[in-house]
């Protein structure tokens, strides 16, 4: 491909042939450290969390507790994962088109702005007086600056999503790339897209609540500002799950040589993604009073659950091309041993097939069914909603950048991944104990047990109430495997650092940790019964099965309950 | 070629697609659309709906309306919390909750099987309503006044939680439903 710009230095990557530009490298990898900083403190306050609602420890006071759940719903949840998708942002059009990127001191000024409002609102909620967790609903109110700081964070990601898109018309007028963009530069954009408009939201409900806590705004209607803080709370989400799924594509072409079963099919998911994800913002004004239930059903749906179907073509393709490129490779025997000689033991594969299903069958599973109306009454602010998310966003998301990571640090770094036995059991650490928790806390959940709540022993209250005798069980279980998972989650920030700081340099001959095999096979035939990937679609319909189950499931609970109309 | 990090093949749009993907998007695409179908069939097949009722109005007016609701049906003071006047309200009547920071008030005695008009709002902040241990789960927040009909088919104690973080008392906050047989 022809190199047209001089301005830029660059260097051919020995281990992929990537052209990597350096002044992008320099951004992604400020970026990338900036994310793992967060990710640890992002952790150690939801450990804190997670060791005062295990009922046998309850380590924090009251207001510290309030002050720790706060940190981590925001940081763990936005800039942790915000700051890695920058650095994805910035990486994958530079690199895969071969570009250099556009308006460094633009993406400068990002890291600037994103870094000084995370400090700012996190300043903001260790001083105490704005532990009003990541929702912020007023007419509750928090420090002015706790708004500020989140204002500019926004501010610094829209530019993150400038400049990407500057690249792409960088790359387009200089012709660094040929044909259609490559299909992880596409689900990026996707990414960016639904990024502005979540930004934009975050905008319009952010800033007239920070004029109103300086007292120039009389009042903030709460209505109002639920609906349109969740355009922003829960459309940054969606971010995550375009930027996840973006990387499971990935790392299957990176890790086996998969190609997409069909480019028509995965772009047009992505195109419904676009379409119809924002929807889901509805999801948590399901049981709020003043909104119809015809804008609900329509909303929640996800326009008649195209975003939801979208998901479900994701969650096959992805795993159903793995297969095919097993299958052309020889391992053709069977439903499932292209599946057992996976590389398990590889990180950046075992953190993204583990990736692929916590999101399908507990995130995906749990989120389907809980934005159902109805069904909504009786899981809405119980403790099972943030096991759904962990579900998500955790065990799908995180997890899927860990896996990235592990990949970039020899790329990017041109250093060696240390304690390789530890970093093959890192994700199995992170994604089963996170699988845990989230199972268990939904089964507090199901039994009421309501989330963001210090004491739910109501100790000395006269009104008390006593929870069903599980409850103690799935609250102490879910919590040691949240433990567990931060211990995974350090584990990783400890090899992350050490690798930077101490890993051997990649010798100058070395293949790649992973590498597209030679695709071997070609055109001969595979699979069974004329379908390429039988055991993908087996274990699809696993999952298909479990979701129909579990939602008549739900139903037949909540049709025991008083009648509501 | 072909990859997902590289460019796609010329013909991507035209190529045809796998056996395997059409049929699990047709199955995936048809529990779809059934999904969506019986959400909106609940609110006749099923018992359990959210209502669509709601009014504007402001903590002031709520507040008296739930004080001369209580003056007008208290019965007794709670034998566990003797601060709080438990209301017998007759069936079919409007009963109006409210939720403030740190309180569920006032004490209700419901009768089973009856049908009562509860009117929920917050006084303040934003607080939940969270039945147990029958879990039903809905908002409050002030301004808005929501009512749903409820109907209890179970006798017995019954707590409303808080389920929406509402300061550094939220989880003292309670209140009680007695419904009798």
């Amino acid at each position: 491909m022809a190199i047209t710009t001089a301005q830029s230095p660059f260097r051919t990557d020995p281990l992929t042939g990537l052209r990597i530009d350096l002044t992008a490298a320099t951004l992604v990898k400020v970026n990338a450290v900036l994310a793992v900083v967060f990710l640890l403190v992002g952790g150690t306050a939801g450990l804190l969390v997670a060791l005062t609602r295990w009922p046998a420890v309850h380590l924090l006071p009251a207001d510290l507790f309030y002050m720790a759940l706060t940190v981590h719903g925001i940081v763990a949840l936005m800039v942790w994962i915000i700051f890695f998708e920058i650095a994805v942002l910035y990486f994958v059009p530079t690199a895969l088109l071969s570009c250099r990127l556009a308006a460094p001191k633009m993406a400068w000024t990002q890291v600037a702005l994103m870094t000084i409002g995370a400090a700012i609102t996190a300043v903001a909620i260790l001083q105490g007086d704005s532990s009003v967790m990541m929702t912020s609903y007023v007419p509750m109110n928090a420090a002015p600056h706790f708004y500020l700081g989140l204002i500019l964070f926004a501010v610094g990601a829209l530019i993150g999503c400038g400049v990407f898109w500057g690249t792409l018309v960088i790359a387009k007028e200089e012709k660094t790339y040929e044909g259609s963009l490559p299909l992880t530069v596409y689900g990026c954009m996707v990414a960016t897209v639904i990024a502005v408009f979540t930004i934009a939201s975050g905008a319009i409900i952010l800033i007239p609540t920070f004029l109103w806590s300086l007292g120039l705004i009389k009042s903030i209607d709460p209505m109002m500002y639920r609906v349109i803080w969740w355009a922003f709370g829960h459309s940054s989400q969606q971010i995550n799950v375009t930027a996840h799924i973006t990387i499971w594509y990935t790392v299957a072409g990176l890790a086996f040589g998969a190609k997409p079963m069909s480019e028509k099919v995965s772009r047009t998911a992505f195109l419904l993604y676009i379409l119809f994800l924002q929807f889901g913002s509805v999801h948590h004004l399901l049981s709020d009073p003043g909104l119809s239930s015809a804008w609900k059903i329509f909303n929640t749906s996800y326009m008649m659950y195209l975003a939801v179907l979208a998901s479900l073509i994701h969650g096959l393709t992805v795993p159903g091309s793995i297969e095919v490129a097993q299958r052309r490779n020889g391992l053709n025997n069977g439903l499932f041993e292209w599946l057992r000689k996976c590389p398990w033991g590889n990180p950046v594969f075992s953190s993204t097939i583990l990736s692929i299903i916590i999101f399908g069958f507990i995130g995906g599973i749990t989120g389907v069914v809980m934005s159902v109306e109805q069904v909504n009454m009786i899981i809405h602010n119980t403790i099972y909603v943030p096991g759904h998310f962990h579900g998500t966003v955790a065990g799908g998301t995180t997890l899927a950048f860990m896996g990235l990571t592990y990949y970039l640090i020899p790329v990017l770094f041109q250093r060696q991944v240390i304690m390789k036995p530890l970093a093959a059991l890192q994700p199995w650490l992170f994604g089963g104990g996170m699988s845990v928790f989230a199972l268990a806390i939904m089964g507090a959940g199901t039994l009421g047990v309501p989330r963001r709540h210090w004491d739910i022993t109501f100790a000395g209250q006269a009104l008390g109430y006593e929870w069903p005798g599980l409850t103690q069980m799935f609250m102490a279980v879910g919590e040691i495997g949240g433990v567990i998972a931060v211990v995974g989650g350090a584990l990783f920030c400890l090899i992350v650092v050490g690798s930077i700081l101490m890993g051997e340099p990649v010798p100058a001959d070395a293949k790649n940790i992973v590498a597209p095999p030679a695709d071997a096979g070609g055109h001969k035939e595979i699979g069974a019964g004329g379908f390429e990937a039988p055991g993908t679609f087996v274990l699809a319909m696993v999952l298909f099965v479990t979701l129909v189950l579990y939602y008549f499931v739900n139903f037949k609970y909540l049709a025991t309950l008083w009648t509501l109309t | 070629m072909g990859y997902s990090f590289t460019a796609p093949a010329k013909n991507w749009a035209t190529e045809p697609i796998e056996r395997t993907e059409i049929l699990w998007i047709t199955i995936a695409g048809s529990w779809c659309l059934f999904m969506f179908v019986w959400m909106i069939a609940w609110h006749w097949i099923g018992n359990q709906n959210m209502a669509n009722e709601a009014y504007k109005t402001t903590t002031d007016t709520y507040a008296k309306k739930v004080e001369d609701f209580t003056a007008k049906y208290t019965v007794r003071q709670d034998k566990s919390d003797p601060s709080l006047p438990v209301v017998a309200p007759p069936p079919g009547s409007d009963v109006y909750l409210a939720a403030s920071r740190w309180q569920w008030r006032p004490v209700l005695e419901l009768q089973k099987g009856k049908s009562y008009r509860v009117h929920i709002s917050s006084l303040d902040w934003d607080h939940g309503f969270s039945l147990q241990p029958e879990n039903i789960n809905f908002t409050a927040y002030p301004g808005y006044e929501s009512v749903i009909t409820m109907t209890p088919n179970k006798s017995g104690t019954f707590a409303i939680v808080c389920n929406e973080y509402c300061g550094i008392g939220h989880h003292t906050m309670l209140g009680r439903i007695y419904v009798k047989e």
